[in-house]
C-alpha cells in the first residue's frame, strides 16, 4: 500500500513543482560551474542576459523555442496514446526534405505567403511518413517504436547525407548543402513584433514560423481534448483494454497518433531551413528532436505546458552560446550538462520532491487539498 | 506479544484437554469459550485496544474518535462499507499512516507505530487485498524476502525452510515452497502471504478485503484456515464489506460508517440484517423485489460457441443457450470457467474459434468481423467484469467516460469535433438519475468510490436503451448501498422487456436476480436451473458433478 497520493491544486501540480525542479536543476548545475571555477552567481546573470538582455537575444531565444515547440508537440501527441517516439530528430530531419523540395521547385514562382502553406503540407507529409513504417510495424507487429525510431533517425542521417552530397547538391559546389533558395521561399522576420515593445533587431532570425508554432500548439490542444481521434488516442494511450473494449481500432489510432506526431516533426524543418538559412543543411536539425522529449516532459503534453517550457530551452540554447563565449571555460558541452540537469529534475525525478510539497501542503491544513474539479485539459 | 506468552498457552491447552473433552461430553459446549475467555483476561485483556483515534486527510476526517477492542484469540470483523475508513483504521494500526490523535495498546501495553517494521515487531502481521509478492520468486524466497538475516542467504535459506514446514503442519497451510508464485492460484497466493506475516512471528493478522479475489471455494478454505488460526491462539482482524462473511467467521464484529466506529457486536448476536442497516444508516432490502418474468422473443442467441484464449486453451466449449426479451439469464460457476472468455466473445471483443451468435436474429460475426462499436450500434450494451480495465479509463473525467464506445455517436459528435457542452448535460442528467455521488462530472474517475464508478458504467450502457444487455459482476468490489441501486436498475432493464445476460460468481446475486440460471464448468454449461434452485444444488453443479438430481433418485 502506497502513501496517498494527495491531490494538489492544479497551480501547484502544474506551476510550483516544475518550478522547484528547474530551479534545483539550476543549483545542481551551479556547482558544476563551481568545479570549473567560475562564479556561478555570474554564469546565471550571463544565461539569462544573453537570452533576454537585447532584442537580438529575445529574437534568438524565440527562434530556438520555435524548433522546440515543433519537437515537443511531436512528443506530446505520441505520449498521449502512450507511444513514446525518440524518432522526432529523424522526422524532422526528413521533414527538411520535404520543405527543400517544394522551396527548389517554386522559389522562383510563387510568393513567400503561397510557398508557405504548400511546404508546411509537405513538410508535415514527409515527416509523417517517416513515422509511418515504424508505426505500421509497432501496431501490428508489436516491434517497439522506441528501437525502430532511433534507428529511423539513423536512417535519416545517412540517407539525408547521400542526398546533401549528391542529387541535392549544386553542380560545382563544395559545400554538402543545397542552392540558397530565392526570395519566394524565405520567410518574413518577426521584428516588427520585437519592435512594437521597443526593442531592436539586427540579426535574430526570429520568424513566422513561431507564429506557425503557436497555432500547431492550439491545433494540438483541439485534437487532443476536442476532436473525436484525440478521445481515442487517450483512451488507447490510458487503456488498450478499455480502447478493445470501446471498439476503437488499435492499428488505426497507433498509426495516425504516430504520423501526426511525425508531421509536427517534420513541420519543425521550416523554422531553420526555410526561416533562417534559406537553404537546405546537413545536421540543421541540431539535437531539437531530443530537446522536444524534455520539453514534452516538461510541459506534462500539454500545449500549455510546451510553450513555456520550449521558451526555457530556448534560453539555454541563447544563453548558453553567449554564456561560452563569455567565459571561455564553460564551454558549449557545458550547456549540453545544463539541459541535462534539466531533463534530469524535471522528468526523470519529476516526483523527487512531490511527497516533500504535498506533506507541506497538507501540515499547511490547507483547505485548497481537495479541488472542487480537476480539469483533465 | 512474545513467543513465551504463546507456548504457556497451548501447554495450558493441553493440560486442560481432558477435562475440556470431559465436560463437552456433559453437554457443556460453551466452556471451552469460557475457560479461553477466562484465560485471556488474565493474560491481557485485549490484543489490540485502540482509542480516540483520528485521523484527517486534509478536510476529509476519515477517522472520527475511534475506539475499537479486540479479544485474544478471536476473530473480529470490521465492517463498512467503501470509504467508510476501515483501511485508514488498520493501515494506523499497521504504521503506515500516524493517527492525529489516539491511543493504540497492543497487548495492554500502550505503544506507537511509526512503521510497518514497528508493527511486525510487536507482532501484527498484515495480509493486503493486492498481494505484496513478487511474482517469479519462489514461495520460499518471498516469504524469506525481508527477513533473511545476513548477507549469503545459504544458511537462512535452510532454516526458513525447516520454519515453514513447521508453519505448515502447525496450521495446515500447505504450499510448495519450491513453486513459483506466478504459476500459483490466486487462494494459494494468499497463503503465501498469511505464511509471510506467520514467519515473521505475527499474533494479530489483519486481512484486509481477504475474499475480493478469491472464488467461493477458496474462501471457505480461508476461512477454515483462519478457524484454525483461531484455535491456537492468533488474534484475527477481518475487514471486509461482505455480511455473509463477517457470520461465517467472526466472534465479534464492529460497524463502521462515515469515519465512525457505529456499533460493535457479538456476531451470535446479531443478524445480516442488522448489520446491513448499521452499515448503511437505513433498512437495505437484500432480497430484490421482482415480479413474474414474461419472456418474449429470443433476442441473444447464442450457437456452439467456442473459444480459445491467448495461450490457446480451449475456454468455452460447444456452448449454445437463448435469452429472450424481459428475461434474466444467469451463468454462474467459480471464476474462470470460461464465463470471461463467453462474454468478451459474445461483445465482440475476443474472437470466437467456431460458432455463431445472433443478435436480434442477425449473426455478429463472433468468428470474425465481430466489432463492439458496431454491436453498440446494433444494440448490445456490456457492462465488463473489469471496470477498471475495461469498462473506464480511470485518468479521463467522468463525462468523458460517460461515452465510452459511445464516442462516436451522432448525440456527442460534430463531424470529427466532440460536442463537449452536450457530453457535459448528458454526464449531468446521468448523474442525477443515477445519484452518482459526488455529482461532478468534471471530476477525475479515480476519485469516484468503487460503487459510483460501476454506476458510471452502468448508466453509460442502460440508458443507450439497448435491446440485449450483458453485465458481469455488476457488484464485485461496490458497497451495499450500491447492490441495492444496480439490482434494481437491472430488474427494471428486464421489466423494460430488455434481454439481460447476466455473469457473476455470487451465487447469492444470481439466485436473486435471475429467472434461468445456467451453470458453467470447464467451458461447458452443466446444467440449466430455475430461481428457485438451492445453493446445494448449484453448487454441485458448480463444482463439476453433472448429472439430473431426479435422474439419480431414479436409478
Amino acid at each position: 500500500m502506497a502513501a496517498p497520493y494527495a491531490k494538489l491544486p492544479p497551480w501547484v501540480d502544474y506551476g510550483l513543482i516544475p518550478l522547484v525542479n528547474v530551479t534545483v536543476a539550476f543549483l545542481v548545475a551551479g556547482l558544476v560551474v563551481l568545479l570549473v571555477g567560475e562564479n556561478p552567481i555570474r554564469a546565471a546573470q550571463l544565461l539569462v542576459q544573453g537570452a533576454f538582455g537585447s532584442g537580438d537575444g529575445i529574437g534568438y531565444t524565440l527562434f530556438y523555442a520555435t524548433n522546440f515547440i515543433f519537437t515537443g508537440l511531436c512528443m506530446a501527441v505520441a505520449f498521449h496514446c502512450s507511444l513514446f517516439n525518440i524518432g522526432g530528430e529523424g522526422q524532422a530531419y526528413v521533414g527538411g526534405l520535404g520543405v527543400a523540395i517544394v522551396c527548389l521547385t517554386f522559389d522562383t514562382i510563387f510568393p513567400w505567403w503561397i510557398n508557405l502553406p504548400l511546404a508546411t503540407m509537405m513538410a508535415a507529409l514527409t515527416g509523417a511518413l517517416w513515422a509511418l513504417i515504424p508505426a505500421w510495424l509497432q501496431a501490428t507487429r508489436g516491434s517497439h517504436v522506441v528501437i525502430t525510431t532511433i534507428m529511423f533517425n539513423f536512417i535519416a542521417a545517412s540517407f539525408m547525407v547521400y542526398l546533401l552530397v549528391g542529387p541535392l547538391k549544386p553542380v560545382g559546389s563544395m559545400a554538402p548543402e543545397t542552392r540558397t533558395f530565392a526570395e519566394g521561399a524565405q520567410l518574413p522576420r518577426l521584428d516588427w513584433m520585437l519592435e512594437m515593445f521597443g526593442l531592436t533587431i539586427r540579426s535574430a532570425p526570429l520568424n513566422i514560423t513561431f507564429l506557425l508554432a503557436l497555432a500547431a500548439a492550439f491545433g494540438v490542444w483541439v485534437l487532443i481534448w476536442r476532436t473525436r481521434l484525440g478521445y481515442e488516442i487517450r483512451t488507447m494511450g490510458f487503456s488498450p483494454t478499455a480502447a478493445k473494449y470501446a471498439g476503437i481500432n488499435q492499428t488505426k489510432v497507433i498509426v495516425i497518433a504516430m504520423m501526426v506526431s511525425g508531421a509536427l516533426a517534420g513541420m519543425m524543418a521550416l523554422n531553420p531551413v526555410m526561416g533562417d538559412q534559406t537553404r537546405l543543411q546537413m545536421n540543421f536539425v541540431a539535437g531539437a528532436g531530443f530537446v522536444g522529449i524534455a520539453v514534452a516532459l516538461m510541459g506534462r503534453s500539454h500545449p500549455a505546458g510546451i510553450i513555456p517550457a520550449a521558451i526555457l530551452f530556448g534560453m539555454l540554447y541563447q544563453g548558453g552560446a553567449e554564456l561560452s563565449f563569455e567565459m571561455p571555460t564553460i564551454s558549449r558541452d557545458m550547456i549540453v550538462i545544463i539541459q541535462g540537469l534539466v531533463i534530469l529534475f524535471a522528468g526523470a525525478l519529476e516526483h523527487m520532491f512531490r511527497p516533500t510539497i504535498a506533506r507541506m501542503f497538507h501540515m499547511a491544513g490547507g483547505g485548497t487539498l481537495r479541488p472542487a474539479a480537476e480539469p483533465g485539459e | 506479544m512474545s513467543p513465551d506468552n504463546c507456548c504457556g498457552g497451548a501447554a495450558h491447552q493441553t493440560a486442560f484437554s481432558g477435562w475440556i473433552q470431559a465436560i463437552k461430553m456433559l453437554g457443556f459446549g460453551n466452556f471451552e469459550a469460557w475457560i479461553s475467555a477466562t484465560d485471556g483476561n488474565r493474560m491481557a485483556p485485549y490484543a489490540i485496544e485502540l482509542t480516540g483515534i483520528n485521523k484527517s486527510f486534509g478536510p476529509v476526517h476519515a477517522n472520527k474518535n475511534i475506539n475499537l477492542a479486540v479479544h485474544k484469540g478471536t476473530i473480529h470483523g470490521i465492517i463498512g462499507e467503501n470509504g467508510a475508513g476501515k483501511s485508514t483504521l488498520m493501515s494506523i494500526l499497521y504504521g503506515f499512516y500516524q493517527a492525529d490523535s489516539g491511543q493504540i495498546e497492543v497487548d495492554g501495553k500502550p505503544v506507537t507505530i511509526n512503521t510497518p517494521n514497528d508493527a511486525i515487531a510487536m507482532g501484527i502481521g498484515m495480509v493486503h487485498q493486492h498481494f505484496m509478492l513478487v511474482e517469479n520468486f519462489t514461495v520460499l524466497e518471498n516469504v524469506m524476502l525481508g527477513a533473511e538475516g545476513a548477507q549469503l542467504i545459504s544458511g537462512s535459506i535452510t532454516k526458513a525452510r525447516q520454519e515453514l514446514k513447521h508453519l505448515e503442519e502447525e496450521y495446515a497451510l500447505q504450499v510448495d515452497t519450491d513453486a513459483i508464485i506466478e504459476e500459483l492460484p490466486v487462494g494459494l497466493q494468499q497463503r503465501v502471504e498469511i505464511l509471510k506475516a506467520l514467519y515473521r512471528g505475527a499474533e494479530i493478522l489483519i486481512l484486509d478485503e481477504p475474499t475480493g479475489v478469491l472464488t467461493p471455494a477458496e474462501a471457505d478454505h480461508l476461512f477454515r484456515i483462519l478457524e484454525q488460526l483461531k484455535e491456537q491462539g492468533k488474534t484475527i482482524v477481518l475487514i471486509t464489506h461482505k455480511l455473509r462473511e463477517i457470520m461465517a467467521v467472526t466472534d465479534n464484529v464492529s460497524v463502521m460508517r462515515q469515519g465512525e466506529m457505529v456499533a460493535t457486536r457479538k456476531t451470535s448476536e446479531t443478524s445480516v440484517e442488522e448489520l446491513a442497516e448499521l452499515m448503511v444508516g437505513r433498512r437495505v432490502l437484500l432480497r430484490v423485489e421482482k415480479g413474474e418474468a414474461k419472456p418474449g422473443d429470443v433476442k441473444l442467441s447464442v450457437e456452439n460457441l467456442t473459444v480459445k484464449d491467448s495461450r490457446g486453451v480451449v475456454m468455452v466449449d460447444n456452448v449454445s443457450f437463448d435469452v429472450r426479451a424481459g428475461e434474466i439469464v444467469g451463468i454462474a460457476g467459480v471464476a474462470g470457467n470460461g464465463q470471461s472468455q463467453m462474454i468478451e466473445a459474445i461483445a465482440g471483443i475476443r474472437r470466437a474459434e467456431t460458432g455463431r451468435v445472433l443478435l436480434d436474429g442477425e449473426p455478429i460475426g463472433v468468428t470474425g468481423e465481430a466489432d463492439p462499436f458496431m454491436l453498440r450500434k446494433r444494440g448490445m450494451a456490456h457492462v465488463p467484469e473489469d471496470r477498471h480495465h475495461m469498462g473506464l479509463v480511470l485518468q479521463f473525467e467522468e463525462n468523458e467516460n460517460s461515452i465510452l464506445g459511445y464516442h462516436g455517436d451522432d448525440e456527442y459528435v460534430n463531424g470529427p469535433m466532440l460536442d463537449i457542452d452536450g457530453i457535459r448535460s448528458d454526464a449531468r442528467e446521468k448523474i442525477e438519475k443515477y445519484d452518482i455521488r459526488p455529482p461532478n462530472c468534471r471530476l477525475k474517475t479515480a476519485n469516484f468510490s468503487g460503487g459510483n464508478q460501476q454506476k458510471i458504467v452502468l448508466a453509460r450502457e442502460m440508458e443507450q436503451d439497448p435491446t440485449v444487455l450483458i453485465v458481469g459482476q455488476p457488484t464485485r468490489g461496490v458497497d451495499v448501498g450500491a447492490i441495492e441501486f444496480i439490482h434494481k436498475r437491472i430488474i427494471e432493464m428486464r421489466d423494460a422487456g430488455k434481454a439481460v445476460l447476466l455473469v457473476s460468481v455470487e451465487l447469492d446475486e444470481i439466485r436473486s436476480l435471475a429467472d434461468r440460471i445456467l451453470v458453467m464448468f470447464a467451458g461447458r454449461v452443466v446444467g440449466e436451473r430455475g430461481p428457485d434452485a438451492t445453493e446445494g444444488e448449484l453448487g454441485l453443479l458448480m463444482a463439476g458433478v453433472e448429472g439430473e438430481p431426479t435422474k439419480e433418485a431414479a436409478e
